[in-house]
Parts: C-alpha cells; structure tokens; sequence
C-alpha cells in the first residue's frame, strides 16, 4: 500500500478499513483480519495494524472477543460515518476551503455544480 | 534482550568509532538503524554479534556476552552480513552444513520463503546472481528462528518485486520473542516496516524511538513557506515547496518522513537527543 504524506500510517489504515466498513465489505459481526494478516497484505510492522485496531476499537468500531481476535461492531456504519465526519470537517474541508479561496470560486456556483452532481451520481 | 552500556569501540585507539553508547532493544520488534556512510553501524552489529570485541563498556544479547561466543550465544542469534561469503553448494548443502546450529530451524519455513521469493534451491549458491543470493541467505536466516536477527542491508541487490515480498515476510515473522535488527540506508524500502528507527552519528546513538513517540513529539509537513524559523528544526527545499520537521504542537499525528527526521537528527543531534532522551 501506499501512503500518503501528511497523515500517520496507522491513521491511514483506520481510514481504509472504514472505506471498507462503508462499501459494506465488512458487515457487522464480521471478523476482521489478525493483526499479523493485515500487516503482511500491506507490507507494514504489525505493531502499526495493532495501533490501529486499538485505534477503531476506542471508536467503537470493532470489538475484540477474547482470544477470538477482532470484529466489525453491530453499529459500526454509523460510528464510522460519525468519525470520517469529523475527519472531514477537520481535515479535508481546510484543504478545499484553501482551493476554492486561492482560485476565486464562488459558493453560488459550488451550489449549482453540487445539485448537478447529486442529480447525475444519486 | 539486547542491552549495551557505556560501549567504545574503535579500530585504533586513537580514532574511536564510538564512545559511552548505550542502547535497549525489546522484544518483538523490528528496529530500524540509521546512520551516514562511516557511523559505526555495521561495527554496532558486528560487536552485538560477538564478530568484534569492544574496547570498553558493555554489551549483554539476553544475559550473554557476544565477544565470548559461548555455543549457548551463538545459537540465539543469526547475522546476515552486507557482503555475503558464500560457499560452492546450493541451498539444500547449505541446510545439511549449517542448520543443525540453530535449534528452532524450521525446513517448513525455508520451503515457504524460498518459493515466495522464488529461488532456486537446488542451484549453487555461487552461480547465483547477487538478488538471488541475498534471498536464499535471508530465508536460511529466517527459518533459523533465533530470537535475535541481525541484517546489514538487506534490501541492497533486491530487485522490486522481491523488497515486497522481504516487507511481506518480514511482517509475518517477527513474533514476541524475537528482535529483528535492520541496517539500512535504503529508508523508502523499510519507511513502513521498521519501528522502532535507531539513528547513530558522531560515535553515539542520537535516538531510539518508536514511530509513534516521534509523531508525538515532531511534525513532517510539506509547506509553501518557512514561517516561525526559530521552531523549525529542519527543512529542505523541493519542487513542491519546503519539506520540514517542526516540534508536533497541535496534537495531530503527521506520518514519519524518515528522510527528514534523518537530516533533522544530523543537523541537529543535541535538540534531538534532548528531545527523546
């Protein structure tokens, strides 16, 4: 996998398994990979993976069982639709605002585009 | 498991390669070390290994002192040098000769890597080409299961698709009794699989951190514009503008750029081992 600059790796991770969460790839209850699998596909030290599950399971958005490894949470969707949210709003709204100011877009014009784009993909 | 005090070591007496360093390494991880051409680091290895005798200090591989190359020592650890000696016998020979050293040696596990990495166990080790060498001794050395590996560049010589399969294998065998210890100078290879990074100039060890205790406490960012000089430990130019590491002050965890953290180190040793010390 590659990663992105300006975001920590196991972040990065949690972001992808949250994609994955989304597509619905992984449904509630399902088991999620063992920390040495995840690593070994990504080509990353395993102590990263394990941050991230420690990460996603503050979120609540896996659980463990004991010696069962991990799973999705029953209401993971909606957990992750909360944080990627918050990420969001945090992170990939400053970047777009910056776009938008630095090339003199207007939010009129942002509104006619965003409905034609609703319209077309929805 | 590896616990270094105080440690000299020098060629001659006058021209120490380094003085008083210490070093802790833990089980169950894959450390990274560090280091421009002339550092010391394949003398670190070679004393950790038992290959050189240090010439003040101490040097204990769980409880052992490598100079003294008891049996009891040498059967815990595996040292894959940059520069292969390799005897004219293939792989299998190679298995029948020196195996039986390594108590834990796993013929199952050489099997599995040398198929992975697809080498040819039946060819002469000597009629190989050197990608083709440094895998067949870096799946030996890892089916040897000793709690200490030791490898001195391994990625040199590799060609693409085979450092993703050494990242791949690397991942899946390093367990909680063992250290895996890697010098490299090839840092894009290993950026996402070595952690804890060990960073050694000027005759000691200027950092021993994992990546996430570095995220903590620096920042990498790409910026337009070098603001608030007097904070930035380092930046360098590029096309895209400049590359920086900056005390981390807002709590956000940026990603590790071990190329600067690397140049930050050596621009700036004291503030940096003030930094992680």
């Amino acid at each position: 996998m590659e990663f992105r600059e300006n975001q920590a790796i196991y972040l990065q991770i949690a972001e992808l398994i949250c994609e994955r969460i989304l597509l619905k790839q992984w449904a509630s209850e399902d088991k999620v990979p063992s920390v040495r699998e995840l690593a070994v596909q990504l080509e990353v030290n395993p102590n990263t993976v394990m941050r991230t599950y420690d990460f996603l399971e503050q979120k609540g958005i896996i659980f463990t069982k004991r010696g069962m490894g991990f799973f999705v949470s029953t209401d993971a969707h909606d957990k992750v639709t909360e944080f990627r949210r918050e990420e969001f709003l945090q992170n990939e709204l400053p970047q777009f605002f910056k776009a938008i100011h630095l090339l003199g877009i207007d939010f009129s014009e942002l509104q006619n585009r965003f409905e034609a784009f609703k319209t077309e993909n929805y | 498991m590896v616990s270094i005090h105080n440690l000299g070591f020098g060629y001659s007496k006058k021209k120490p390669v380094f003085e008083g360093l210490n070093l802790e390494l833990q089980t169950g991880n894959v450390y990274g070390l560090l280091g421009r051409n002339g550092a010391g680091k394949s003398s670190l290895l070679r004393n950790i290994a038992g290959l050189l005798t240090p010439t003040s200090g101490q040097c204990t591989v769980k409880g052992h002192t490598p100079h003294l190359r008891q049996p009891k020592f040498l059967q815990e650890l595996f040292f894959l040098p940059e520069e292969l000696h390799i005897p004219p016998i293939s792989m299998k020979e190679f298995v029948s000769v020196y195996a039986v050293f390594y108590p834990n040696f796993s013929q199952n596990q050489l099997n599995e890597y040398l198929k992975e990495f697809e080498v040819d166990s039946t060819a002469r080790l000597t009629e190989l080409s050197l990608g083709q060498k440094k895998k067949a001794l870096i799946s030996f050395a890892l089916a040897t299961n000793t709690p200490l590996l030791i490898m001195d560049e391994p990625t040199n010589g590799l060609d693409i698709p085979s450092k993703s399969q050494f990242r791949k294998i690397i991942a899946s065998s390093i367990t909680n009794e063992r250290v895996i210890l890697i010098s490299t100078h090839q840092v894009r290879d290993l950026e996402s699989l070595i952690d804890p990074i060990i960073i050694m100039d000027n005759r000691e060890v200027l950092l021993n951190a994992g990546a996430d205790v570095i995220a903590e406490k620096l920042s990498f960012k790409t910026v337009q514009q070098v603001t608030n000089h007097e904070k930035v430990l380092y930046s360098e130019h590029s096309i895209r503008g400049f590359g920086i590491v900056i005390p981390n002050e807002d709590k956000s965890y940026t990603k590790v750029d071990l190329e600067l953290l690397f140049n930050a180190a050596l621009e700036k040793p004291q503030v940096i081992k003030q930094l992680f010390n």
